[in-house]
């Protein structure tokens, strides 16, 4: 398991840098720099500027430099914010982000995993009907359109929670973490109703039954292990999606996330933000699919096996 | 004592056959069918000119003149909606036609050729699954431009990799098959062998996948569109009239509603469609059980 | 993992939901309510200031916070904005009108209790002029003698530079020429003295972005001092008490939020979360007028919206045209139905009222004679006239206006035209190359003077950006105008001047700008002015109970 571990983080070095490559160039190609203002800029304003932040070298010279200060951790100062280094900035937008991506991983991963087992419980009957097809409301309505929904009815009609802010006001992570973990709550439920449904067609649930064990048990002793095996299998590309995601859900709901910082970062060509961000959500990204990929060949002793006999 | 011929079926036959009993997933097609038509015919049946404004008329609720009333520009929101479904739909067709053609062929190749090729290509795949994608697609479109070509491409490029792992996992199934070593044995050409037994039996898990990826492009369009990134104005979408909608959603409910109804309605259609043909074109259950 | 273990995993998780929920409900007071309770102003400020450094910020954001944590010379009244007593308690104009002689409180200080005096005021001043820090807003001292000969180089001595510490609390600033507006120029941030201790303890004087406007480093001479400062969260500032002034200063704290998001900052506001919006969402503003709410505060604001059009475009040359365009917009039409918030239609480019000034202007809206014109100039019934182009920077408000008067010049004139919208950045560079045919822009006044607005379109202005060029207008601006004796002259000159810009139009003015907020009705002495600069030391907030809170705690 551990060799495993290790041969993929080595491929993720080469994934990482291309990322980097790739955004690299693409930012730099953009239209528009960073110091164009509305009050004209005198040119030897814009040409000191520049130089203070290395613009005027060519741009492999840049290249590698940025590289030379990746490696030892130093993501370099943000245009826009003079004074503050892209990693400060990261790390202040990061736990919000974090969290908000915690807690709708949660509120997807219960409200998927019981709606759909419960839905494979008793199929094609109401206790199937109903959640699947709430299921599909979840995943046909987009997070800006849910979001203010709840905001409207919550937030301001009834009062009961706040509208914006996280950690400023009890309760104010609630409609994020929903808005946001509503949509793979949906998929999650699809994914375990069909990964439960197979799993229970199965002969050995059948040997259970017929030992005469209670469904509950049957279920919970036998079946979810097999039966969530897609759910696993799709938590790295959810973790992705959260990501993603959050950009919206910060927007809406000002949360001073790094989601909300990558996009302002991109409109205001702040290359070294957008660089710095990327790279660390590529990396978070190969990490999270590293670990669950670890539990997905965990959970499945054929795939374990393999894995073994690989190393 | 005759015995009665039983009428060789088809896979397809089948299929279809276990679509019809499936109501929800008609209802969609025809939903679907349907609103195909009327953006294909917008040009010619919409009620009011796309840009046509009425400015001290204002936002005002649905009436005989205008039956799903006007945004805050006094242009009529049927109007707006029907050409707004000829961009979305558009935008949903084509970015999963360039996913489609991408990740099939590379999922065909793989899959067919194996061996190295298909480990180095589906170390890519998995490779790419692990990128941050909302975060390239937003830099395109902030490099590039609103560009609606690069539009389809940035979506398209983010969505193909599934196709090509259900394809190149389809296609490694069928390779091993007997009758596809029959075949082999009875001296056809592997073109000849692609062509007749191995496309046909994919086709059925890359329908399906379409048909589901069509409504994930969507959404992923109406994403962009919140962020500033999406369809640029004059050209406007479902995902841009839901955006407006939500802004003034207090005041004007109806300009959000009926743009939020109208891509849910479409989102539903197309996935009760996809489950159908996938419910439809799984073996297991077969016309036997 | 065994299924037991699993069990028991799923319980606990199964409560967090439920507690995640119970958290919510039955949520504390509000922040009105509370900052009410402690004197604490909860302000919605815009985007996140990109520096609190007076000598590189730029931007209405910025401008609020620095004004609260700094001050300068002379401060403004904060109705009408006439000059008033701020570090300088007071000073004297000699005859000629160029030397200014100030005198500065004895009890001035800054946040950290260091006495603060005129030499602050020239070392600062000097820092202000070093062209590596890349002060944006160095041209507001170029009315002092030498400050642009030292900015650009000519002038290599900055004590040939006209500020000079006469005494620890005397400062005499000497200009180039009389220039009347020199005191409200003063108040301008720009102008705002730094602690040198503090920014030469971060960096060097010229170094750009240290960390001395950081919360923890931050010394200012102002009525409050920062005392927290968490990046896209929100900027906290806590009273001075070596404010000279103190005593009258009646809030205990101020915590400015980021909300650029102007439908969630509205969301907040109806939900207690702040005393103050920067803006309001234009469909809302007939929500709160119907309902007669006086939160909604709304005033002129010193700013121009317009359409610059690129005189250098083959089609665009001919003033006709322009005169054409500019007469077939209906920008009554456009302030009831798009802007809604009372905004006025300009038929000039400095708003009217500027320190007296009203400027006369024969545009109006006149499709018919616009039409003739534009005859006249070769494009009967728009025959023959190229497809033009307007750029905007990615806004609904200005997609809104663009589109409008896309159609208005369709109907009126039967002239096609796109729409193109590009980001900020991008959109800044196109018109700084002239990568445009007509693009919209907007100017709000530095200060109150028509030469804020009048000055740009010189011919070597660095904001013209149109290729137009007038020698007799340049002359007005630049020559007589400076240097006429009373203020009805000098508004006389400027008439003149406006009068050659409207009658070549190489800008079209459209609206003039009015400021929109949301107050809460607890704040009290919220000063509306033209600058939208109410002054932090004069507002009090006060409960639904009426005992007053704030002062000293």
């Amino acid at each position: 398991m551990l060799r495993f571990a290790f041969y993929r983080l080595l491929q993720a070095i080469p994934v990482l840098l291309i990322v980097i490559s790739l955004t690299f160039f693409l930012v730099h190609s953009a239209p528009g720099g960073p110091f164009s203002a509305d009050k004209a800029v005198p040119p030897e304003v814009i040409k000191a500027l520049e130089a203070q932040y290395n613009l005027d070298q060519p741009l492999w010279q840049q290249y590698v430099s940025y590289l030379g200060d990746i490696v030892q951790g130093d993501f370099g100062p943000s245009f826009k914010y003079p004074g503050r280094d892209v990693s400060e900035l990261i790390a202040a937008g990061l736990p919000a982000t974090a969290e908000l991506a915690f807690y709708a991983m949660l509120v997807a991963l219960v409200i998927g995993v019981s709606a759909g087992v419960a839905a494979a419980m008793r199929p094609n009957t109401a206790q199937d009907y109903i959640p699947m097809s709430a299921a599909m409301i979840g995943i046909c309505m987009p997070s800006f359109l849910l979001g203010p929904l709840l905001v409207l009815i919550f937030g301001i009609h009834l009062e009961w929670l706040p509208v914006s802010g996280w950690g400023d006001m009890p309760g104010d992570k609630i409609l994020p973490a929903i808005t946001l973990g509503t949509g793979y709550a949906a998929y999650i439920a699809r994914l375990s109703r069909g990964g439960m449904l197979e799993v229970l067609s199965q002969d050995y649930i059948r040997t259970a039954r017929a030992k005469g064990l209670s469904e509950a048990l049957v279920i919970a002793k036998h079946a979810l292990r097999g039966g969530l095996i897609p759910v696993v299998a799709f938590l790295g590309p959810a973790f992705a999606g959260l990501l993603g995601g959050s950009f919206v859900v910060e927007t809406i709901f000002q949360i001073p996330g790094l989601g909300r910082f990558y996009v302002q970062a991109a409109f205001n060509r702040d290359y070294t933000m957008i660089l710095g961000t990327t790279v660390f959500f590529a990396t978070l990204i190969i990490v999270f699919n590293l670990l669950s990929d670890m539990l997905a060949i965990w959970l499945n002793p054929k795939l374990r096996q393999q894995a073994q006999g690989k190393s | 004592m005759t015995t009665v011929e039983e009428q060789g079926t088809s896979l397809w036959r089948d299929a279809w056959i276990k679509l019809c009993k499936n109501y929800l997933a008609l209802l969609g097609l025809a939903i679907i069918l349907l609103l195909c038509l009327v953006s294909l015919l917008t040009p010619w049946i919409a009620p009011y000119g796309y840009e046509e404004q009425n400015l001290l008329l204002g936002a005002t609720p649905p009436s005989a003149a205008h039956w799903l009333g006007t945004d805050i520009f006094g242009r009529d929101m049927l109007t707006r909606i029907m050409y707004g479904g000829r961009v979305s739909l558009t935008v949903g067709f084509i970015a999963t036609a360039v996913a489609l053609v991408i990740g099939v062929l590379w999922g065909a190749i793989a899959g067919f050729v194996g061996g190295r090729v298909d480990a180095v290509m589906m170390r890519i795949v998995d490779i790419m699954y692990a990128l941050p994608f909302m975060i390239f697609i937003v830099l395109l479109m902030v490099v590039f431009g609103r560009n609606i070509l690069l539009l389809f491409l940035a979506i398209g490029a983010v969505e193909w990799l599934t196709m090509a792992r259900i394809v190149r996992g389809q296609v490694m199934n069928l390779r091993k098959q007997e009758f596809v070593e029959a075949a082999y044995s009875l001296g056809l050409s592997q073109w000849t062998i692609i062509r007749r037994h191995i496309i046909p039996n994919t086709l059925g898990p890359v329908i399906v996948y379409t048909t589901l990826t069509i409504p994930s492009v969507m959404l992923l369009e109406a994403f962009l569109s919140f962020l500033g990134l999406g369809i640029q104005p004059p050209q406007s979408s479902w995902g841009l009239l839901i955006n407006y909608g939500v802004e003034t959603m207090e005041e004007y409910p109806w300009l959000l509603i009926f743009p939020g109804v109208t891509l849910s309605l479409t989102l539903f259609a197309l996935n009760f469609l996809g489950d159908g043909l996938r419910d439809a074109l799984d073996p297991r259950t077969s016309k036997d059980q | 993992m065994n299924n037991r273990a699993r069990q028991q995993l799923i319980l606990p998780l199964l409560l967090l939901i439920p507690t995640l929920l119970l958290s919510g409900c039955g949520s504390g007071e509000s922040n009105v309510d509370s900052g009410n309770r402690t004197g604490t102003l909860h302000w919605g400020n815009g985007t996140e200031p990109q520096s609190l450094d007076p000598h590189i910020a730029t931007g209405v954001p910025e401008h609020h916070i620095i004004t609260a944590i700094m001050e300068g010379l002379i401060l403004k009244d904060s109705k009408t904005l006439a000059p008033k007593p701020g570090v300088a308690e007071s000073w004297t104009i000699s005859d000629d009108g160029r030397v200014y002689t100030f005198n500065l409180r004895k009890n001035a200080r800054w946040s950290n209790g260091d006495p603060h005096n005129a030499n602050d005021y020239v070392w600062s001043w000097w820092r202000a002029l070093q062209p590596a820090l890349g002060n944006l807003y160095a041209y507001m001292y170029f009315s002092i003698e030498n400050a642009q000969g030292y900015y650009e180089g000519t002038v290599t001595d900055f004590d040939q530079v006209g500020v000079k510490a006469l005494d620890d609390s005397t400062l005499q600033v000497t200009l180039s020429n009389p220039t009347p507006y020199f005191l409200q120029l003063l108040d301008h941030y720009s102008l705002y003295p730094v602690h040198r201790g503090t920014v030469e303890k971060f960096g060097t004087a010229d170094e750009r972005g240290t960390r001395w406007t950081y919360e923890g480093n931050n010394v200012g001479n102002g009525a409050f001092q920062l005392v927290d400062w968490k990046i896209n969260r929100r900027i906290t500032v806590e009273r001075n008490q070596y404010y000279w002034n103190s005593d009258q200063v009646q809030l205990n704290k101020i915590v400015f939020y980021p909300t650029e998001n102007v439908v969630s900052e509205e969301r907040m506001f109806r939900a207690g979360q702040l005393h103050r919006t920067g803006s309001i969402p234009a469909d809302k503003i007939p929500v709160y007028l119907e309902a007669n709410d006086s939160s909604l505060h709304i005033a002129p604001y010193l700013g121009t919206y317009f359409y610059r059009i690129n005189t250098r475009v083959p089609h665009l040359q001919d003033k006709t045209v322009r005169r054409a365009l500019a007469m077939t917009i209906d920008r009554e039409t456009i302030s009831k139905s798009i802007l809604k918030a009372g905004q006025i239609p300009a038929y000039a480019m400095t708003p009217p009222g500027t320190m007296g000034y009203y400027p006369e202007s024969d545009l109006r809206f006149d499709p018919e004679a616009a039409r003739q014109l534009l005859a006249d100039a070769g494009y009967p019934n728009g025959e023959g006239f190229p497809t033009t182009e307007i750029l905007y920077n990615t806004s609904e408000g200005h997609r809104k206006i663009a589109v409008a008067i896309q159609q208005m010049w369709k109907k009126y004139l039967n002239i096609d035209i796109k729409l193109l919208n590009q980001e900020w950045k991008v959109y800044l560079d196109s018109e700084s190359a002239g990568n445009y045919q007509i693009s919209r822009a907007g100017w709000i006044g530095d200060y109150v003077d028509p030469n804020s607005f009048l000055d740009m379109f010189l011919c070597n202005g660095g904001n013209n950006r149109t290729g137009w060029c007038n020698p007799e207008y340049d002359r007005l601006i630049s020559e007589v105008a400076p240097t006429v004796k009373s203020h009805a002259e000098r508004m006389t000159v400027f008439g003149q001047a406006e009068q050659i810009l409207m009658d070549e139009l190489p800008v079209i003015p459209i609206y003039i700008y009015t400021s929109v907020n949301l107050v809460n009705k607890s704040v009290k002495n919220y000063a509306d002015n033209i600058l939208n600069q109410p002054s932090f030391t004069e507002m009090s907030l006060q409960s639904e109970q009426s005992n007053i809170v704030g002062g000293e705690q």
